[in-house]
């Protein structure tokens, strides 16, 4: 039940409607985005940060929460499975079966590799199926993958690895093509163009979608088409630790069944890291939109080998996870439904910022006008400010909510909230790992033969990634990812395996005075209540 | 009916007590589960946490997705954290956007016997039975239309006398519709055909080269379409 609160505000919220919908706030100068940034952005809290004091990237600061897993100890010893008899023997192995993961398979797979997928929960369990507001290219005539670059390379405060940027950039229309040419449905027009919009942070309109559901229709068709090629998958198995050969080139993982907890050897020519990201390591507490083992895992296997990462300390908080209903709490509201036209609004109606500032920019705003602007509308368990979605009927006519983003119809309706008729009440949410593990241009990390794709990669998009360009990045490294793993797979005479980088690791951690317990990779969050 | 905000629920019989606010999926987290199957994304997207419940002295049983759905008084639950669909395996290249591909692969939607007890199931509220009808007469726009918002979650499978594995029926017409139905962009396969003749090549590799100071001056001022 909205509170009378809540019912007193929206009344100021739909007086004001009609003359907010008219309005085109201005877009903030460099310099204030900057102020604030640095002022209410988590990633800007200082004492929310630890400094790491082991592994390749020893002295670099990563959040709290971060550093006590990449320091942590690993939840296997040497001696606990058999190197000799592996369980599973094959060219590539590809872990964790989101897009990333499924793109590699299905191009090392052509390749001509043989290829095993192990995933955590079951293939398809991941961020990209909830993906929602869509995927970016530069297809129309008035834009270009340069423009794309530009706005991809600031959105990210110039800090992207240009090279990366620019296959992201350049491949990123045959990418469409090629998951157009699976059978992944867009929104078109008759004619057959696409129906794009504006994201957070771009300069053209270039975000292509199926509904709100654009992630999923993707993550969909890929897994329909790596069980269409007889691709090998195996469900509730994590990978623990990365296996070296003598050589110390990465040769296989150790897989742990998620349910009996038994282990076994993949032995491999070549790795794909495509584990995804780390809302569920929930940082500063915020709550997430992400899946069930979003955790991180990928970024622990890697430096636990010594692969560096890149930029771990940024983290993208989405500007609009629901904060009301509980039920929901933190569910992503999808960004097109301020590109469709709702604006932020704050308690007593006024639109207090541009809606379509990048999304580090807008979240801080978000926190800036609850902590020192008209203050939040209060919730039982936090605070929010209106997304004003009845105004999307008002500009673009009736039929639209149901037609261009029924899952956020359907989300809030299970709850008695009609978006078409009620403005929604959103705070920023724990979102996107911007960071990640640092690779070149093959996708390969800094150990030979272990290479990444997705959001475990860090370096594409910089410090801050614009909404569309990682659906667009899953699939675009991680079909490079497959045809380097596969192509390199080729070359590969596997030494004898080892995991002596266990007790390496473990040495340093005693010598760097780490004291903790903490098992890591996590796996999964914590949720059961300890019952006494 | 509810006290202090608490209800009671049955997880496989077994009754605990949970505040009346949760979802299935964050009740049996409270009751003490750690759970490992039958949640994935936790809001509605991948169908990992079908459920079945019938609520005390209601006759109907109700089928719905645990992330999704509160919590009621003496709620009788039990998880479907899988379901044998089948899937046919074809190449999508070969396939052509005619009524045989259905018969070919998944003729036993021919076997539907109009019970409707897929669409009644349905937790995402689509007309299964009417997206069968499409697939079965070929129309795959319209069947793929109508599945869109499928989870693949199996429910409706699972209520289904004919052992029709509608989600997978359906996957194969949206793909049909997405490859050979819809009409192909022409500005996309142009712009793609552009890159491949390096067209953009010369304008990136010069942005590239530029000092950052000049790059963020271009972002800055760059001009943003209405
Ligand atoms: C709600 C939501 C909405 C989004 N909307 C958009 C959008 O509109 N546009 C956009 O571009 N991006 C969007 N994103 C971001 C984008 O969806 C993700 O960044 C991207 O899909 C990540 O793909 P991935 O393959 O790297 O990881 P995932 O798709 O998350 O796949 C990773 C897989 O690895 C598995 N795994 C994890 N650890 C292990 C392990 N130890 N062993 C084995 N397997 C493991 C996981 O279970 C999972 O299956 C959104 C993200 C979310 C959460
Ligand atoms: S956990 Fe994904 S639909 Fe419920």
């Amino acid at each position: 039940m909205l509170t009378q609160e809540m019912l007193d505000s929206i009344k100021k919220v739909e007086a004001k409607r009609k003359a907010n919908a008219a309005l085109e706030p201005e877009r903030m100068s460099a310099d204030a985005k900057d102020e604030v940034l640095k002022k209410y952005h988590p990633d800007y809290i200082e004492s929310q940060f630890t400094d790491l004091v082991m592994g390749v990237n020893k002295g670099e600061k990563v959040p709290l929460e971060l550093a006590e897993l990449l320091e942590g100890k690993s939840r296997i010893k040497a001696s606990d499975v058999d190197l000799s008899n592996p369980k599973y023997d094959v060219d590539v192995l590809v872990i964790g079966g989101g897009g990333s993961g499924s793109a590699a398979a299905i191009e090392a797979h052509r390749a001509g590799a043989n290829v095993l997928v192990s995933t955590k929960l079951r293939i398809g369990d991941a961020n990209t199926m909830m993906a929602e507001g869509g995927i970016q290219a530069a297809d129309k005539p008035n834009d270009s993958p340069e423009i794309h670059f530009l706005d991809a390379f600031g959105g990210g405060h110039f800090a992207a690895k240009k090279p990366l940027l620019k296959k992201l950039v350049t491949e990123a229309p045959e990418a469409i093509q090629w998951l157009n040419g699976l059978g992944v449905e867009f929104d078109k027009a008759e004619d057959g163009s696409m129906l794009t919009t504006h994201g957070g942070g771009t300069s053209r309109k270039r975000m292509h979608a199926a509904k709100d559901y654009s992630g999923a229709e993707i993550m969909r068709t890929l897994r329909d088409e790596v069980q269409c090629e007889g691709i090998e998958v195996v469900d509730f198995s994590a990978a623990v630790e990365i296996i070296l050969d003598d050589e110390g080139k990465a040769a296989g993982a150790v897989l742990m069944n998620m349910e009996t907890k038994e282990l076994c050897v993949a032995r491999a020519k070549t790795v794909i890291i495509a584990t995804g990201g780390a809302g569920r390591i929930h940082y500063q507490g915020f709550p997430t939109t992400n899946h069930y083992g979003a955790t991180a895992d990928g970024l622990v296997l890697a430096y636990r080998v010594g692969a560096k990462l890149l930029y771990p300390e940024t983290l993208q908080y989405h500007p609009t996870g629901t904060a009301y209903p509980q039920q929901i709490y933190g569910a992503l509201v999808t960004e097109k439904v301020r590109s469709l036209g709702a604006k932020l609004v704050n308690k007593d109606g006024e639109v207090f910022m541009h809606p379509l500032e990048t999304r580090d920019v807008a979240a801080a705003s978000i926190i800036k006008e609850c902590r020192d602007g008209k203050g939040g509308i209060k919730t039982p368990f936090g605070e929010g400010v209106w997304l004003d979605t009845p105004m999307i009927e008002l500009k673009n006519g009736e039929g639209t909510i149901e037609s261009r983003i029924p899952a956020m119809l359907r989300m809030f309706s299970k709850y008695d909230i009609d978006i078409r008729k009620t403005p929604i009440l959103v705070y920023p949410t724990l979102h996107y790992q911007n960071g990640g593990i640092d690779i070149d241009t093959n996708c390969m990390s800094g150990v030979e033969n272990l290479f990444v794709a997705g959001e475990a990669v860090g370096g594409i998009h910089g410090t801050n990634r614009l909404m569309g360009n990682s659906l667009l990045d899953v699939v675009v490294f991680g079909r490079d990812a497959g045809k380097s793993a596969a192509a390199k797979a080729k070359d590969v005479k596997v030494g004898k395996l080892t995991l002596a980088h266990i007790d390496s690791f473990e040495k340093e951690r005693e010598e760097a005075g780490v004291t903790t317990d903490t098992l890591s990779p996590k796996l999964l969050p914590h949720y059961a209540r300890e019952v006494s | 009916m509810s006290k202090n905000g608490m209800v009671h629920i049955y997880l496989m019989g077994k009754q605990y007590e949970v505040p009346e606010e949760l979802t299935i999926m964050t009740a049996m987290e409270y009751a003490g589960y750690e759970l490992v199957r039958g949640v994935g994304c936790r809001n509605g997207f991948c169908g990992a946490c079908a459920t079945i419940y019938r609520i005390k002295g209601d006759q109907e049983l109700k089928t719905c997705l645990a992330c999704q759905t509160k919590v009621e008084e003496d709620m009788y639950i039990a998880t479907l954290p899988f379901f044998p669909l089948v899937k046919k395996v074809y190449d999508i290249e070969e396939v052509t956007p005619s009524q045989q591909i259905m018969m070919q692969l998944y003729p036993e939607i021919y076997s539907c016997v109009g019970c409707n007890a897929c669409t009644k199931a349905c937790p995402q509220g689509i007309n299964v039975m009417q997206y069968i009808a499409y697939a079965q007469r070929g129309e795959f726009e319209k069947c793929a239309e109508e599945s869109f918002d499928c989870v693949m979650c199996g429910i409706c499978s699972s209520r289904c006398p004919a052992g029709i594995s509608h989600p997978q029926v359906a996957l194969l017409a949206r793909r049909i519709n997405g490859k050979y139905i819809a009409p192909e962009s022409a500005e996309l396969k142009e712009r793609v055909q552009e890159i491949q003749n390096g067209t953009f090549e010369d304008l990136i590799s010069s942005l590239m080269n530029k000092p950052v100071d000049e790059v963020k001056k271009l972002y800055n001022q760059r001009d943003i379409e209405k």
